[in-house]
């Protein structure tokens, strides 16, 4: 008797370990139901079109994923040294004091919703670039690549300071002994040590920003156009995800406009596995080199 | 009276990593007595512990070849009852290991999870099993605190009471004092001579001097092989084979 | 009297020292850089929002269009909301966990598991919405609906679950498990009462934080759950709600004559419920470090 429930029980834990592949099947197999009309649909090359226009059924995603890159690359361009950096101080230079107050305050800017953040990009961030940049409206990819920066920051930040962390004292110690200051061995030994660490934080971060939506909703004007040059930062955009989360609640269910929105929704999840996937990976690896280079 | 309770034969051992560490062992342990295993690290004494209890089957274990025959049956049979052998055969490690319980909780865990419910009983068996290891007197009145907080000697003893509340046939104790002082040592030691009359007792020893303190019988272990066996008399006063004589003479160890 | 190489020397290593401070300072600014928006953001948003926060504000229902009067509805929405999140995803997600600390071997169905979690602790929060609107809202036909989005948030939050439950079990001491066999108990026993017990904190730190994400989301309940006007509390987990997340978002880009007070307020709101749990989940996890035996 005691056996059996015993047997009850390891089976639903069994079951359950796997449930997460079940569940990831299930995303895809249902974005793919309500999203691959597209294909029989939409031409491909109305699709791979400049002009984003549902209302005359012009469905070209190009401006979506311009949109969404151009964002995502100026937020990791600011997030980068910032994480980066910030992890540094975190890691290596700061006071214990310092940093029993620092890791809190990280951990709190990972929790505010990215609504917060949108709110606060409304009401106080895109006023001042306007002011500040003399532009027509506040409400520009700059603007969402200021919050998506901050909403990476902290996944940059915790990673880096993980990997620094994991460098052996070894590799410092044989520097310090070589007579090399503190900043040389953090930028000489630490840093390239850790390198994969950070690429992976890196990684992480684009995943995050790419995959955000409400925040950029709010702050990016929402308008779907192409990058045209360097004015295009201060210019609104549209981002992938912005596009699905504004325009579902007014599609009817079953239509193109509809199956099209999935479609998007198939090109971020394809995305943000390959992200994530690759990333995961090629952090299983220095392990075994870094006791190869000790011993 | 020297009638075996465990006969061991021709034990084989090989880990995932290659090594073997027994190759082809006859051993008995015989019934109520304080049988010995002893010899330098590296010899098998361990790995020989944990085939007993089967505690093996969780360990990187490649092959395991032999018998261990206990009342007719040989425990590496593939269907023997792990669970109720481990009950039979109680093992007590080389470093007191308390679980983060408190001591009554810590002797409680093995009859509750035979089954055990009944609060009396339970109880009954925490006092009487700490009595036996004469750890009662320390701890009666500190039996729902954390058994953290006693110390390293009354810790094992915490170690060999949880295991005597399952009313074992056979206790393997592994070097049970390396980690002890010598007064929490001699506790242990007097507890075993007076618990050989219960039970039947194997001992890997911390040292030569335990081991031949203890060993009503004896065998040397060297490197995965069983040098010499016979009674304690036997091996530590009068030892036949060369590597006996120069491990009990203080040659190497 | 000094040679000119000493004299080189001690240049050098003035050098490589300045070289080191004026380092230092640029990485103390670019941090300061980091805390200032995150300190100005809360500081501003409780300065803001404070006026805003009363009895009233927290218990009474909205009136002249969200306008005016309390945010009940979206107080107890986002409650229902993360009660569902949690009905679902912590009972799976310990469950995986466990399985994964105790019970599963290194092979390839293993791996698939643990790059399916990875993958979903990587989907963007509005792939989770069209995902939830595809199956809960129209395949099961649950409708927009608490139920439909508490499922689509549980699954977003089942990879941390499953991921701190996993790690907090194997932070317990690996003898434990030795012991509790040679002690007669089964696998699950030993489990159950002496390595799941021990890693609790790790786990309910876990799933506050998981929680916490949970609660602040907007694009998974956007077309699964939430809904704008609701004249009266929901009163079954078909019924739609008001969430405060979705309702900070109409009220900061859809309202025209909306009071900054009370967007504000309700921002402290959320923010005060976030950050609570993020509070209560420090003091978990603190707590039970002290008071670890081992």
């Amino acid at each position: 008797m005691e056996k059996r429930s015993e047997r009850i029980v390891t089976s639903t834990i069994r079951i359950a370990g796997s449930s997460s592949i079940l569940f990831l099947m299930l995303i895809f197999i249902f974005l793919l139901r309500e999203g691959l009309p597209t294909i029989g649909e939409v031409p491909l090359e109305r699709l791979a079109g400049e002009r984003w226009y549902p209302i005359e059924d012009l469905y070209g995603i190009l401006p979506l994923i311009s949109g969404s890159l151009i964002v995502t690359v100026f937020s990791i361009l600011i997030a980068l040294p910032l994480g980066v950096g910030t992890a540094i101080y975190i890691g290596e230079i700061a006071p214990q004091s310092v940093k029993e107050v620092l890791k809190p305050m990280v951990e709190i800017l990972a929790g505010i919703p990215s609504v917060v953040l949108g709110f606060i990009g409304i009401l106080v961030l895109s006023p001042f670039l306007r002011r500040a940049f003399d532009l027509a409206t506040g409400l520009t990819a700059l603007s969402g690549a200021i919050l998506l920066a901050l909403i990476s920051i902290p996944t940059i930040a915790s990673i880096t300071e993980d990997a620094l962390y994991a460098v052996p004292s070894s590799y410092r110690y044989a520097a310090y002994a070589l007579g090399a200051t503190q900043w040389q061995t953090i930028w000489g030994v630490a840093i390239p040590a850790a390198r994969r660490g950070i690429l992976t934080a890196v990684m992480l971060g684009i995943g995050r920003s790419l995959g955000e939506t409400m925040a950029v909703m709010m702050v990016t004007g929402n308008a779907p156009t192409i990058f045209s040059g360097l004015g295009s930062f201060t210019a609104p955009v549209r981002t992938m995800t912005a596009t699905i989360a504004s325009e579902m609640g007014e599609v009817a269910t079953g239509s193109i406009h509809y199956h099209v929105l999935f479609f998007i929704g198939i090109l971020l999840f394809i995305f943000s596995l390959i992200i994530n996937i690759t990333s995961s990976t090629s952090t299983e690896r220095p392990r075994e080199e870094k006791a190869q280079v000790v011993s | 009276m020297a009638e075996p309770k465990i006969r061991i034969r021709g034990l084989y051992v090989r880990y995932k990593d290659g090594k073997e560490a027994l190759k082809g062992v006859d051993f008995d342990i015989i019934k109520n007595t304080v049988t010995v295993a002893f010899g330098p690290a590296g010899g098998g004494k361990s790995s020989m512990v944990r085939v007993l209890n089967r505690l093996i089957d969780i360990a990187d274990a490649e092959e395991i070849r032999g018998e261990i025959l206990m009342d007719g049956k040989n425990l590496l049979d593939e269907d023997v009852n792990v669970v109720e052998l481990r009950r039979r055969i109680g093992v007590v490690f080389s470093r007191p290991i308390p679980l983060p319980l408190t001591v009554a909780g810590n002797i409680r865990f093995g009859p509750e999870v035979a089954g055990e419910k009944d609060e009396q009983k339970l109880e009954e068996i925490v006092e009487q099993a700490l009595k036996e290891a004469v750890l009662w007197d320390e701890v009666y009145d500190r039996l729902d605190d954390p058994a953290y907080s006693l110390s390293g000697g009354q810790q094992q003893r915490l170690c060999l009471a949880r295991m005597l509340a399952l009313q074992p046939e056979v206790i393997v104790l592994d070097e049970p004092t390396s980690a002890l002082d010598p007064v929490s040592t001699t506790k242990i030691e007097e507890f075993l001579e007076k618990a050989k009359e219960r039970y039947t007792i194997l001992l890997v020893p911390h040292n030569q001097q335990q081991a031949a303190r203890m060993a009503d019988y004896a065998g040397f272990f060297l490197q995965g092989r069983m040098i010499e066996y016979g009674t304690g008399e036997q091996i530590f006063l009068n030892p036949k084979k060369k590597e006996t004589v120069d491990y009990v003479a203080g040659r190497f160890g | 009297m000094n040679s000119l190489f000493e004299i080189g020397k001690r240049r050098r290593l003035v050098n490589r020292n300045t070289a080191q401070e004026i380092g230092f300072w640029g990485i103390r600014l670019i941090t300061l850089f980091t805390v200032l928006p995150i300190l100005g953001i809360v500081v501003y948003i409780v300065i803001k929002g404070s006026p805003a926060i009363s009895l009233e504000f927290l218990t009474q229902m909205p009136r002249d269009g969200m306008r005016a009067g309390g945010i009940l509805p979206a107080i107890t929405g986002t409650f229902y909301l993360m009660a569902g999140t949690a009905l679902f995803s912590i009972p799976l997600g310990i469950a995986a966990g466990i399985y994964l600390a105790e019970y599963a071997t290194d092979n390839a169905w293993t791996r698939a598991i643990r790059i399916a979690i990875i993958s979903l602790a990587g989907v963007p929060s509005v792939v989770y919405g069209l995902f939830g609107l595809g199956l809960f809202v129209l395949f099961f036909g649950f409708g927009i609906s608490i139920l439909s989005a508490s499922l689509t948030l549980s699954i977003m939050t089942l990879p941390v679950v499953i991921s701190t439950t996993e790690e907090a079990l194997r932070s317990v001491p690996y003898e434990f498990r030795v012991v509790g066999l040679s002690l007669g108990g089964t696998q699950w026993q030993t489990i159950r009462k002496v390595i799941l017990p021990e890693a609790m904190p790790g786990v309910v730190t876990g799933i506050i934080l998981g929680l916490e994400r949970a609660v602040g989301e907007t694009a998974p309940i956007l077309f699964t759950g939430a809904t704008f006007f609701l004249p009266r509390l929901p009163r079954s987990p078909l019924d739609a709600t008001m969430a405060l997340p979705y309702h900070i978002f109409v009220i900061s880009t859809q309202v025209p004559g909306m009071p900054i007070q009370i967007q504000y307020g309700t921002v402290l709101v959320l923010i005060a419920f976030v950050l609570g749990m993020n509070l209560i989940a420090s003091i978990i996890r603190s707590r039970a470090r002290a008071r670890r035996q081992w």
